[in-house]
Protein backbone atom coordinates (compact mmCIF):
# COMPACT_ATOMS: atom_id res chain seq x y z
CA UNK A 1 0.00 0.00 0.00
CA UNK A 2 1.31 3.40 -0.94
CA UNK A 3 1.01 6.39 1.37
CA UNK A 4 -0.04 8.69 -1.44
CA UNK A 5 -1.06 7.48 -4.83
CA UNK A 6 -1.93 9.75 -7.70
CA UNK A 7 -3.65 7.83 -10.47
CA UNK A 8 -4.05 8.87 -14.11
CA UNK A 9 -4.70 12.52 -13.51
CA UNK A 10 -5.86 14.54 -16.48
CA UNK A 11 -6.80 18.16 -16.14
CA UNK A 12 -8.13 20.62 -18.67
CA UNK A 13 -8.83 24.31 -18.11
CA UNK A 14 -11.84 25.55 -20.02
CA UNK A 15 -12.23 29.11 -21.16
CA UNK A 16 -14.60 30.60 -23.70
CA UNK A 17 -11.87 30.67 -26.32
CA UNK A 18 -10.10 27.41 -25.66
CA UNK A 19 -9.74 24.18 -23.75
CA UNK A 20 -6.16 23.95 -22.53
CA UNK A 21 -4.94 20.64 -21.22
CA UNK A 22 -2.66 21.37 -18.29
CA UNK A 23 -1.97 17.84 -17.13
CA UNK A 24 -2.06 14.59 -18.99
CA UNK A 25 -1.89 11.10 -17.55
CA UNK A 26 0.00 11.83 -14.35
CA UNK A 27 0.56 8.89 -12.06
CA UNK A 28 2.94 8.83 -9.14
CA UNK A 29 3.28 7.39 -5.70
CA UNK A 30 4.90 8.73 -2.55
CA UNK A 31 5.86 6.69 0.49
CA UNK A 32 5.45 7.92 4.04
CA UNK A 33 8.33 10.16 5.14
CA UNK A 34 9.54 10.66 1.60
CA UNK A 35 10.47 14.02 0.11
CA UNK A 36 9.54 14.29 -3.56
CA UNK A 37 10.11 17.18 -5.96
CA UNK A 38 8.22 18.16 -9.06
CA UNK A 39 10.67 19.93 -11.32
CA UNK A 40 9.91 21.59 -14.60
CA UNK A 41 9.82 24.76 -16.64
CA UNK A 42 7.01 27.22 -15.97
CA UNK A 43 3.69 26.30 -17.51
CA UNK A 44 4.01 22.57 -17.05
CA UNK A 45 1.16 22.41 -14.56
CA UNK A 46 3.19 21.91 -11.37
CA UNK A 47 0.98 24.13 -9.25
CA UNK A 48 -2.14 22.65 -10.83
CA UNK A 49 -0.96 19.21 -9.80
CA UNK A 50 -0.34 20.36 -6.23
CA UNK A 51 -3.80 21.91 -6.07
CA UNK A 52 -5.32 18.65 -7.31
CA UNK A 53 -3.39 16.51 -4.84
CA UNK A 54 -4.48 18.76 -1.99
CA UNK A 55 -8.09 18.57 -3.28
CA UNK A 56 -8.38 22.34 -3.80
CA UNK A 57 -9.06 21.60 -7.43
CA UNK A 58 -11.11 18.75 -8.86
CA UNK A 59 -9.30 17.05 -11.73
CA UNK A 60 -11.10 16.41 -15.00
CA UNK A 61 -10.13 12.78 -14.65
CA UNK A 62 -8.27 10.57 -12.22
CA UNK A 63 -8.06 10.01 -8.49
CA UNK A 64 -5.83 10.91 -5.60
CA UNK A 65 -5.67 8.54 -2.65
CA UNK A 66 -4.04 9.27 0.68
CA UNK A 67 -3.72 6.10 2.75
CA UNK A 68 -6.19 4.53 0.32
CA UNK A 69 -8.87 7.17 0.91
CA UNK A 70 -9.79 10.19 -1.20
CA UNK A 71 -8.24 13.43 0.03
CA UNK A 72 -10.31 16.22 1.59
CA UNK A 73 -9.24 19.55 3.00
CA UNK A 74 -11.59 19.33 5.95
CA UNK A 75 -9.57 16.81 7.91
CA UNK A 76 -6.33 18.77 7.96
CA UNK A 77 -4.58 16.09 6.01
CA UNK A 78 -2.72 18.52 3.83
CA UNK A 79 -0.51 21.46 4.68
CA UNK A 80 0.15 23.93 1.90
CA UNK A 81 2.97 26.44 1.72
CA UNK A 82 2.85 29.09 -0.98
CA UNK A 83 5.48 31.07 -2.85
CA UNK A 84 5.05 33.93 -0.45
CA UNK A 85 4.26 33.61 3.21
CA UNK A 86 0.72 35.03 2.94
CA UNK A 87 0.62 35.73 6.63
CA UNK A 88 -2.47 37.77 7.39
CA UNK A 89 -1.13 41.29 7.94
CA UNK A 90 -3.88 42.24 10.40
CA UNK A 91 -3.20 39.27 12.67
CA UNK A 92 -0.33 38.91 15.11
CA UNK A 93 2.19 36.11 14.58
CA UNK A 94 0.45 34.09 17.27
CA UNK A 95 -2.98 34.49 15.66
CA UNK A 96 -1.49 33.57 12.30
CA UNK A 97 0.06 30.39 13.62
CA UNK A 98 -3.09 29.30 15.42
CA UNK A 99 -5.34 30.05 12.43
CA UNK A 100 -5.47 26.47 11.13
CA UNK A 101 -6.27 25.08 14.57
CA UNK A 102 -8.94 27.71 15.11
CA UNK A 103 -10.62 27.03 11.76
CA UNK A 104 -10.74 23.29 12.38
CA UNK A 105 -11.90 23.85 15.98
CA UNK A 106 -8.89 22.04 17.43
CA UNK A 107 -7.61 25.00 19.36
CA UNK A 108 -7.04 24.17 23.01
CA UNK A 109 -4.28 24.72 25.56
CA UNK A 110 -2.43 21.66 24.42
CA UNK A 111 -2.39 22.38 20.69
CA UNK A 112 -1.63 26.02 21.41
CA UNK A 113 1.39 25.10 23.51
CA UNK A 114 2.54 22.73 20.82
CA UNK A 115 2.33 25.39 18.12
CA UNK A 116 4.23 27.81 20.33
CA UNK A 117 6.99 25.32 21.00
CA UNK A 118 7.18 24.71 17.27
CA UNK A 119 7.79 28.41 16.78
CA UNK A 120 10.59 28.20 19.30
CA UNK A 121 12.13 25.16 17.66
CA UNK A 122 12.29 26.97 14.38
CA UNK A 123 14.30 29.73 15.98
CA UNK A 124 11.70 32.43 16.50
CA UNK A 125 11.20 33.50 20.09
CA UNK A 126 9.52 36.61 21.39
CA UNK A 127 7.73 37.43 18.14
CA UNK A 128 4.29 36.10 19.13
CA UNK A 129 2.77 39.52 19.70
CA UNK A 130 4.42 41.17 16.70
CA UNK A 131 2.75 41.88 13.39
CA UNK A 132 4.03 40.14 10.23
CA UNK A 133 5.34 43.37 8.72
CA UNK A 134 7.81 43.71 11.58
CA UNK A 135 9.55 40.51 10.47
CA UNK A 136 11.97 39.91 7.61
CA UNK A 137 11.03 37.82 4.57
CA UNK A 138 12.89 34.75 5.81
CA UNK A 139 11.35 34.98 9.27
CA UNK A 140 7.88 35.35 7.77
CA UNK A 141 8.34 32.27 5.64
CA UNK A 142 9.43 30.37 8.76
CA UNK A 143 6.27 31.54 10.53
CA UNK A 144 4.30 30.29 7.52
CA UNK A 145 5.98 26.91 7.93
CA UNK A 146 4.95 26.81 11.58
CA UNK A 147 1.40 27.77 10.60
CA UNK A 148 1.36 24.90 8.13
CA UNK A 149 2.80 22.36 10.57
CA UNK A 150 0.63 23.45 13.50
CA UNK A 151 -2.36 21.43 12.33
CA UNK A 152 -0.13 18.35 11.99
CA UNK A 153 -0.86 17.58 8.36
CA UNK A 154 0.03 14.17 7.03
CA UNK A 155 1.29 15.54 3.77
CA UNK A 156 3.05 18.81 3.07
CA UNK A 157 2.81 20.73 -0.17
CA UNK A 158 5.59 23.19 -0.83
CA UNK A 159 4.78 25.41 -3.79
CA UNK A 160 8.10 27.13 -4.56
CA UNK A 161 8.27 28.36 -0.97
CA UNK A 162 11.82 29.70 -1.30
CA UNK A 163 11.52 31.45 -4.64
CA UNK A 164 10.76 34.90 -3.22
CA UNK A 165 13.73 34.90 -0.84
CA UNK A 166 17.29 36.05 -1.34
CA UNK A 167 19.85 33.33 -2.02
CA UNK A 168 21.42 33.17 1.42
CA UNK A 169 18.09 33.06 3.24
CA UNK A 170 16.90 30.45 0.79
CA UNK A 171 19.86 28.12 1.51
CA UNK A 172 19.37 28.49 5.26
CA UNK A 173 15.64 27.86 5.03
CA UNK A 174 16.16 24.80 2.86
CA UNK A 175 18.26 23.30 5.63
CA UNK A 176 15.77 24.30 8.29
CA UNK A 177 12.74 22.95 6.45
CA UNK A 178 14.51 19.73 5.56
CA UNK A 179 15.63 19.20 9.16
CA UNK A 180 12.21 20.03 10.58
CA UNK A 181 10.42 17.67 8.21
CA UNK A 182 12.89 14.91 9.05
CA UNK A 183 12.35 15.42 12.76
CA UNK A 184 8.60 15.14 12.42
CA UNK A 185 8.82 12.40 9.81
CA UNK A 186 6.62 14.36 7.43
CA UNK A 187 5.97 13.48 3.83
CA UNK A 188 6.40 16.39 1.46
CA UNK A 189 6.01 17.33 -2.17
CA UNK A 190 8.04 20.29 -3.37
CA UNK A 191 7.33 22.20 -6.55
CA UNK A 192 10.32 24.08 -7.92
CA UNK A 193 12.04 25.23 -11.08
CA UNK A 194 15.40 25.27 -9.31
CA UNK A 195 17.30 22.10 -10.25
CA UNK A 196 19.81 22.48 -7.39
CA UNK A 197 17.06 22.85 -4.82
CA UNK A 198 15.26 19.77 -6.09
CA UNK A 199 18.42 17.66 -5.93
CA UNK A 200 19.56 18.95 -2.57
CA UNK A 201 16.24 18.47 -0.78
CA UNK A 202 14.58 15.45 -2.34
CA UNK A 203 14.65 11.71 -2.23
CA UNK A 204 13.10 11.62 -5.66
CA UNK A 205 12.68 14.14 -8.47
CA UNK A 206 9.93 14.02 -11.07
CA UNK A 207 10.83 15.98 -14.18
CA UNK A 208 7.69 17.32 -15.88
CA UNK A 209 7.44 18.32 -19.50
CA UNK A 210 5.24 21.23 -20.51
CA UNK A 211 2.05 21.55 -22.58
CA UNK A 212 0.44 19.34 -21.61
CA UNK A 213 2.20 18.57 -18.35
CA UNK A 214 3.30 14.97 -18.09
CA UNK A 215 5.96 13.10 -16.20
CA UNK A 216 8.97 13.03 -18.46
CA UNK A 217 11.56 11.34 -16.27
CA UNK A 218 12.05 10.23 -12.69
CA UNK A 219 15.35 10.55 -10.86
CA UNK A 220 16.05 8.79 -7.60
CA UNK A 221 18.66 10.52 -5.51
CA UNK A 222 21.57 8.41 -4.25
CA UNK A 223 21.67 7.58 -0.55
CA UNK A 224 24.75 9.67 0.15
CA UNK A 225 22.83 12.82 -0.87
CA UNK A 226 19.66 11.93 0.97
CA UNK A 227 21.38 11.51 4.29
CA UNK A 228 23.02 14.93 4.40
CA UNK A 229 21.53 18.39 4.67
CA UNK A 230 20.62 20.34 1.51
CA UNK A 231 23.56 22.69 1.99
CA UNK A 232 26.02 19.84 2.30
CA UNK A 233 24.38 18.11 -0.61
CA UNK A 234 25.06 21.08 -2.82
CA UNK A 235 28.78 20.69 -2.08
CA UNK A 236 28.83 16.91 -2.45
CA UNK A 237 30.74 15.45 -5.40
CA UNK A 238 27.71 13.48 -6.58
CA UNK A 239 25.66 16.66 -6.80
CA UNK A 240 27.15 18.15 -9.96
CA UNK A 241 26.88 15.00 -12.04
CA UNK A 242 23.19 14.65 -11.20
CA UNK A 243 22.77 18.34 -11.91
CA UNK A 244 24.34 17.84 -15.34
CA UNK A 245 22.07 14.89 -16.11
CA UNK A 246 18.91 16.76 -15.22
CA UNK A 247 20.16 19.86 -17.02
CA UNK A 248 20.63 17.87 -20.22
CA UNK A 249 17.15 16.40 -19.94
CA UNK A 250 15.69 19.87 -19.54
CA UNK A 251 17.64 21.06 -22.58
CA UNK A 252 16.37 18.21 -24.68
CA UNK A 253 12.84 19.03 -23.50
CA UNK A 254 13.23 22.52 -24.84
CA UNK A 255 14.63 21.30 -28.13
CA UNK A 256 11.68 18.98 -28.49
CA UNK A 257 9.33 21.90 -28.04
CA UNK A 258 11.00 23.82 -30.86
CA UNK B 1 32.48 57.34 19.77
CA UNK B 2 30.29 59.19 22.24
CA UNK B 3 31.08 62.41 20.41
CA UNK B 4 29.72 60.90 17.26
CA UNK B 5 26.61 59.81 19.09
CA UNK B 6 26.11 63.27 20.54
CA UNK B 7 26.37 64.75 17.10
CA UNK B 8 23.77 62.35 15.79
CA UNK B 9 21.42 63.20 18.64
CA UNK B 10 21.90 66.88 17.95
CA UNK B 11 21.06 66.39 14.29
CA UNK B 12 17.96 64.43 15.24
CA UNK B 13 16.87 67.18 17.62
CA UNK B 14 17.38 69.75 14.90
CA UNK B 15 15.30 67.69 12.53
CA UNK B 16 12.44 67.41 15.03
CA UNK B 17 12.71 71.14 15.71
CA UNK B 18 12.42 71.89 11.99
CA UNK B 19 9.28 69.73 11.80
CA UNK B 20 7.73 71.65 14.68
CA UNK B 21 8.58 74.99 13.08
CA UNK B 22 7.07 73.89 9.79
CA UNK B 23 3.88 72.78 11.49
CA UNK B 24 3.60 76.10 13.29
CA UNK B 25 3.85 77.97 10.00
CA UNK B 26 1.14 75.81 8.46
CA UNK B 27 -1.17 76.51 11.41
CA UNK B 28 -0.29 80.19 11.22
CA UNK B 29 -1.26 80.50 7.56
CA UNK B 30 -4.44 78.51 8.16
CA UNK B 31 -5.41 80.94 10.92
CA UNK B 32 -4.55 83.91 8.69
CA UNK B 33 -6.86 82.67 5.94
CA UNK B 34 -9.65 82.14 8.49
CA UNK B 35 -9.26 85.60 9.99
CA UNK B 36 -8.92 87.40 6.65
CA UNK B 37 -12.00 85.66 5.27
CA UNK B 38 -14.28 86.51 8.15
CA UNK B 39 -12.82 89.98 8.70
CA UNK B 40 -13.27 90.99 5.07
CA UNK B 41 -16.76 89.50 5.06
CA UNK B 42 -17.69 91.52 8.15
CA UNK B 43 -15.97 94.67 6.87
CA UNK B 44 -17.45 94.62 3.35
CA UNK B 45 -20.87 93.92 4.79
CA UNK B 46 -20.60 96.88 7.18
CA UNK B 47 -19.45 99.12 4.34
CA UNK B 48 -22.32 97.88 2.17
CA UNK B 49 -19.88 96.69 -0.49
CA UNK B 50 -21.89 93.49 -0.56
CA UNK B 51 -25.61 93.37 0.07
CA UNK B 52 -26.00 92.76 3.85
CA UNK B 53 -29.50 91.42 3.32
CA UNK B 54 -28.21 88.73 0.98
CA UNK B 55 -24.80 87.94 2.39
CA UNK B 56 -25.43 88.82 6.02
CA UNK B 57 -22.31 89.21 8.17
CA UNK B 58 -20.38 87.15 10.73
CA UNK B 59 -21.46 89.36 13.60
CA UNK B 60 -25.14 89.02 12.70
CA UNK B 61 -24.77 85.28 12.38
CA UNK B 62 -23.01 85.13 15.75
CA UNK B 63 -25.77 87.19 17.41
CA UNK B 64 -28.45 85.03 15.89
CA UNK B 65 -26.52 81.98 17.07
CA UNK B 66 -26.47 83.25 20.68
CA UNK B 67 -30.13 84.18 20.51
CA UNK B 68 -31.15 80.74 19.14
CA UNK B 69 -28.97 78.97 21.68
CA UNK B 70 -30.59 80.88 24.51
CA UNK B 71 -34.16 80.17 23.47
CA UNK B 72 -33.24 76.50 23.02
CA UNK B 73 -34.56 76.07 19.49
CA UNK B 74 -31.14 75.67 17.86
CA UNK B 75 -30.12 72.72 20.03
CA UNK B 76 -33.40 71.10 19.12
CA UNK B 77 -32.84 71.61 15.37
CA UNK B 78 -29.27 70.37 15.55
CA UNK B 79 -30.30 67.33 17.57
CA UNK B 80 -32.93 66.35 15.02
CA UNK B 81 -30.70 66.70 11.98
CA UNK B 82 -27.71 65.08 13.64
CA UNK B 83 -29.74 62.05 14.69
CA UNK B 84 -31.17 61.66 11.19
CA UNK B 85 -27.77 62.03 9.57
CA UNK B 86 -25.95 59.61 11.86
CA UNK B 87 -28.71 57.02 11.49
CA UNK B 88 -28.86 57.44 7.71
CA UNK B 89 -25.08 57.21 7.55
CA UNK B 90 -24.85 54.04 9.62
CA UNK B 91 -27.82 52.45 7.86
CA UNK B 92 -26.48 53.27 4.39
CA UNK B 93 -23.00 51.94 5.10
CA UNK B 94 -24.25 48.85 6.89
CA UNK B 95 -26.82 47.96 4.22
CA UNK B 96 -24.27 48.61 1.49
CA UNK B 97 -21.72 46.33 3.12
CA UNK B 98 -24.30 43.60 3.72
CA UNK B 99 -25.44 43.83 0.10
CA UNK B 100 -21.81 43.61 -1.00
CA UNK B 101 -21.38 40.52 1.16
CA UNK B 102 -24.43 38.90 -0.45
CA UNK B 103 -23.08 39.68 -3.92
CA UNK B 104 -19.72 38.16 -2.94
CA UNK B 105 -21.43 35.14 -1.46
CA UNK B 106 -23.34 34.27 -4.59
CA UNK B 107 -21.70 34.98 -7.96
CA UNK B 108 -25.03 34.15 -9.55
CA UNK B 109 -26.88 36.91 -7.70
CA UNK B 110 -24.07 39.32 -8.49
CA UNK B 111 -24.28 38.53 -12.21
CA UNK B 112 -28.07 38.91 -12.22
CA UNK B 113 -28.08 42.17 -10.29
CA UNK B 114 -25.18 43.81 -12.11
CA UNK B 115 -27.19 45.96 -14.59
CA UNK B 116 -29.67 47.01 -11.89
CA UNK B 117 -26.87 48.24 -9.67
CA UNK B 118 -25.48 50.28 -12.55
CA UNK B 119 -28.88 51.85 -13.19
CA UNK B 120 -29.56 52.54 -9.51
CA UNK B 121 -26.12 54.05 -9.11
CA UNK B 122 -26.54 56.34 -12.09
CA UNK B 123 -29.98 57.52 -11.01
CA UNK B 124 -30.10 60.69 -8.87
CA UNK B 125 -31.35 59.29 -5.56
CA UNK B 126 -32.87 62.58 -4.37
CA UNK B 127 -35.44 62.16 -7.14
CA UNK B 128 -36.81 59.28 -5.07
CA UNK B 129 -37.65 61.78 -2.31
CA UNK B 130 -41.34 62.31 -3.11
CA UNK B 131 -41.94 58.56 -3.38
CA UNK B 132 -40.23 57.92 -0.05
CA UNK B 133 -42.31 60.58 1.63
CA UNK B 134 -45.54 59.10 0.36
CA UNK B 135 -44.43 55.59 1.24
CA UNK B 136 -42.97 56.25 4.70
CA UNK B 137 -44.93 59.32 5.67
CA UNK B 138 -43.60 62.86 6.20
CA UNK B 139 -41.33 62.41 9.21
CA UNK B 140 -38.13 60.92 10.49
CA UNK B 141 -38.34 57.57 8.69
CA UNK B 142 -38.44 59.08 5.21
CA UNK B 143 -35.64 61.55 5.99
CA UNK B 144 -33.43 58.82 7.45
CA UNK B 145 -34.24 56.64 4.44
CA UNK B 146 -33.16 59.53 2.25
CA UNK B 147 -29.83 59.78 4.09
CA UNK B 148 -29.31 56.04 3.73
CA UNK B 149 -30.47 55.52 0.16
CA UNK B 150 -28.13 58.14 -1.21
CA UNK B 151 -25.05 56.19 -0.06
CA UNK B 152 -26.15 52.56 -0.11
CA UNK B 153 -25.63 51.72 -3.78
CA UNK B 154 -22.25 53.36 -4.16
CA UNK B 155 -21.14 51.65 -0.93
CA UNK B 156 -22.30 48.30 -2.30
CA UNK B 157 -20.38 48.75 -5.54
CA UNK B 158 -17.15 49.98 -3.98
CA UNK B 159 -17.08 47.44 -1.15
CA UNK B 160 -18.01 44.55 -3.45
CA UNK B 161 -15.18 45.50 -5.78
CA UNK B 162 -12.78 45.46 -2.86
CA UNK B 163 -14.12 42.05 -1.72
CA UNK B 164 -13.38 40.67 -5.16
CA UNK B 165 -9.89 42.12 -5.26
CA UNK B 166 -8.65 40.36 -2.11
CA UNK B 167 -5.61 38.27 -3.03
CA UNK B 168 -6.95 34.77 -3.80
CA UNK B 169 -3.88 33.24 -2.18
CA UNK B 170 -5.21 34.26 1.24
CA UNK B 171 -8.32 32.24 0.43
CA UNK B 172 -6.13 29.37 -0.71
CA UNK B 173 -4.37 29.37 2.65
CA UNK B 174 -7.74 29.24 4.41
CA UNK B 175 -9.09 26.55 2.11
CA UNK B 176 -6.15 24.27 2.82
CA UNK B 177 -7.24 24.49 6.45
CA UNK B 178 -10.71 23.40 5.35
CA UNK B 179 -12.31 26.80 5.96
CA UNK B 180 -15.96 27.30 5.04
CA UNK B 181 -17.05 30.23 2.90
CA UNK B 182 -18.26 32.06 5.99
CA UNK B 183 -14.89 31.57 7.67
CA UNK B 184 -13.13 32.81 4.52
CA UNK B 185 -15.29 35.91 4.65
CA UNK B 186 -14.65 36.52 8.32
CA UNK B 187 -10.93 35.80 8.35
CA UNK B 188 -9.78 37.23 5.03
CA UNK B 189 -12.33 39.08 2.90
CA UNK B 190 -13.77 41.42 5.50
CA UNK B 191 -10.57 42.42 7.35
CA UNK B 192 -8.70 42.85 4.06
CA UNK B 193 -11.42 45.26 2.94
CA UNK B 194 -11.46 47.43 6.07
CA UNK B 195 -9.37 50.18 4.47
CA UNK B 196 -11.86 50.41 1.57
CA UNK B 197 -14.85 50.35 3.91
CA UNK B 198 -13.33 53.18 5.94
CA UNK B 199 -12.74 55.28 2.85
CA UNK B 200 -16.35 54.77 1.75
CA UNK B 201 -17.37 55.85 5.25
CA UNK B 202 -15.55 59.11 4.61
CA UNK B 203 -17.45 59.64 1.37
CA UNK B 204 -20.72 58.63 3.02
CA UNK B 205 -20.38 61.31 5.71
CA UNK B 206 -20.84 63.96 3.02
CA UNK B 207 -23.51 62.00 1.16
CA UNK B 208 -25.69 61.43 4.21
CA UNK B 209 -25.71 65.14 4.97
CA UNK B 210 -26.87 65.81 1.43
CA UNK B 211 -29.63 63.20 1.72
CA UNK B 212 -30.89 64.40 5.08
CA UNK B 213 -30.83 68.10 4.20
CA UNK B 214 -32.72 67.43 0.96
CA UNK B 215 -35.17 65.28 2.91
CA UNK B 216 -35.75 68.11 5.35
CA UNK B 217 -36.21 70.54 2.46
CA UNK B 218 -39.04 68.35 1.27
CA UNK B 219 -40.97 67.55 4.41
CA UNK B 220 -39.62 68.57 7.72
CA UNK B 221 -40.79 71.16 10.20
CA UNK B 222 -37.62 70.81 12.25
CA UNK B 223 -33.90 70.49 11.66
CA UNK B 224 -31.15 72.40 9.93
CA UNK B 225 -32.53 71.74 6.44
CA UNK B 226 -35.82 73.18 7.60
CA UNK B 227 -33.97 76.23 8.97
CA UNK B 228 -32.40 76.80 5.55
CA UNK B 229 -35.70 76.50 3.70
CA UNK B 230 -37.48 78.66 6.26
CA UNK B 231 -34.73 81.33 6.13
CA UNK B 232 -34.96 81.30 2.36
CA UNK B 233 -38.75 81.70 2.39
CA UNK B 234 -38.75 84.65 4.77
CA UNK B 235 -35.60 86.12 3.21
CA UNK B 236 -33.63 85.72 6.45
CA UNK B 237 -30.25 84.78 4.99
CA UNK B 238 -28.53 85.14 8.32
CA UNK B 239 -30.49 82.07 9.34
CA UNK B 240 -29.39 80.25 6.17
CA UNK B 241 -25.74 81.05 6.82
CA UNK B 242 -26.03 80.02 10.45
CA UNK B 243 -27.38 76.61 9.38
CA UNK B 244 -24.64 76.23 6.80
CA UNK B 245 -21.92 76.92 9.35
CA UNK B 246 -23.38 74.50 11.85
CA UNK B 247 -23.60 71.82 9.15
CA UNK B 248 -19.97 72.47 8.23
CA UNK B 249 -18.86 72.11 11.84
CA UNK B 250 -20.76 68.89 12.48
CA UNK B 251 -19.83 67.32 9.16
CA UNK B 252 -16.19 67.97 10.03
CA UNK B 253 -16.61 66.42 13.48
CA UNK B 254 -18.17 63.31 11.92
CA UNK B 255 -15.31 63.08 9.47
CA UNK B 256 -12.77 63.32 12.27
CA UNK B 257 -14.59 60.58 14.18
CA UNK B 258 -14.34 58.32 11.13
CA UNK B 259 -10.61 59.04 10.97
CA UNK B 260 -10.32 58.13 14.62
CA UNK B 261 -12.10 54.86 13.90
CA UNK B 262 -9.70 54.27 11.04
CA UNK B 263 -6.71 54.60 13.34
CA UNK B 264 -8.27 52.15 15.77
CA UNK B 265 -9.25 49.55 13.19
CA UNK B 266 -6.19 49.64 11.00
CA UNK B 267 -3.15 49.36 13.21
CA UNK B 268 -0.54 50.77 10.91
Amino acid sequence: MNFLSVQNIHHTYFTKASAATALSDISLTVEEGEFVSLLGPSGCGKTTLLSIISSLLKPTQGTVLLENKPVTTTKNQIGYMLQQDYLFPWKTIEENILLGLKLSKQLNDQTRAKAMSLLEQIGLTGVEKQMPRQLSGGMRQRVALVRTLATEPKLLMLDEPFSALDYQTKLKLEDLVSRTLDEFGKTAILVTHDIGEAIAMSDRVYLLSPSPGRIYKTFTMPDELRKISPFEARNHEAFSSIFQTIWKELESLEREKE
Amino acid sequence: MSEKKNKLELLHRNYIQSLIVEKRWVRFYQAIIFIIFFASWEFSSQKQWIDPLLFSSPSKIWNLFLEKINDGTLVNHIGVTLTETVLGFILGTLLGTILAAILWWSPMISKVLDPYLVILNAMPKVALGPILIVALGPGYPSIIAMGAIISVIITTIVVYTSFKEVDPNYLKVLQTFGASRLQCFKEAILPASFPTIISTLKVNVGLSWVGVIVGEFLVSSRGLGYMIIYGFQVFNFTLVFLSLMIIAVFATIMYQLVELLEKKLIKE
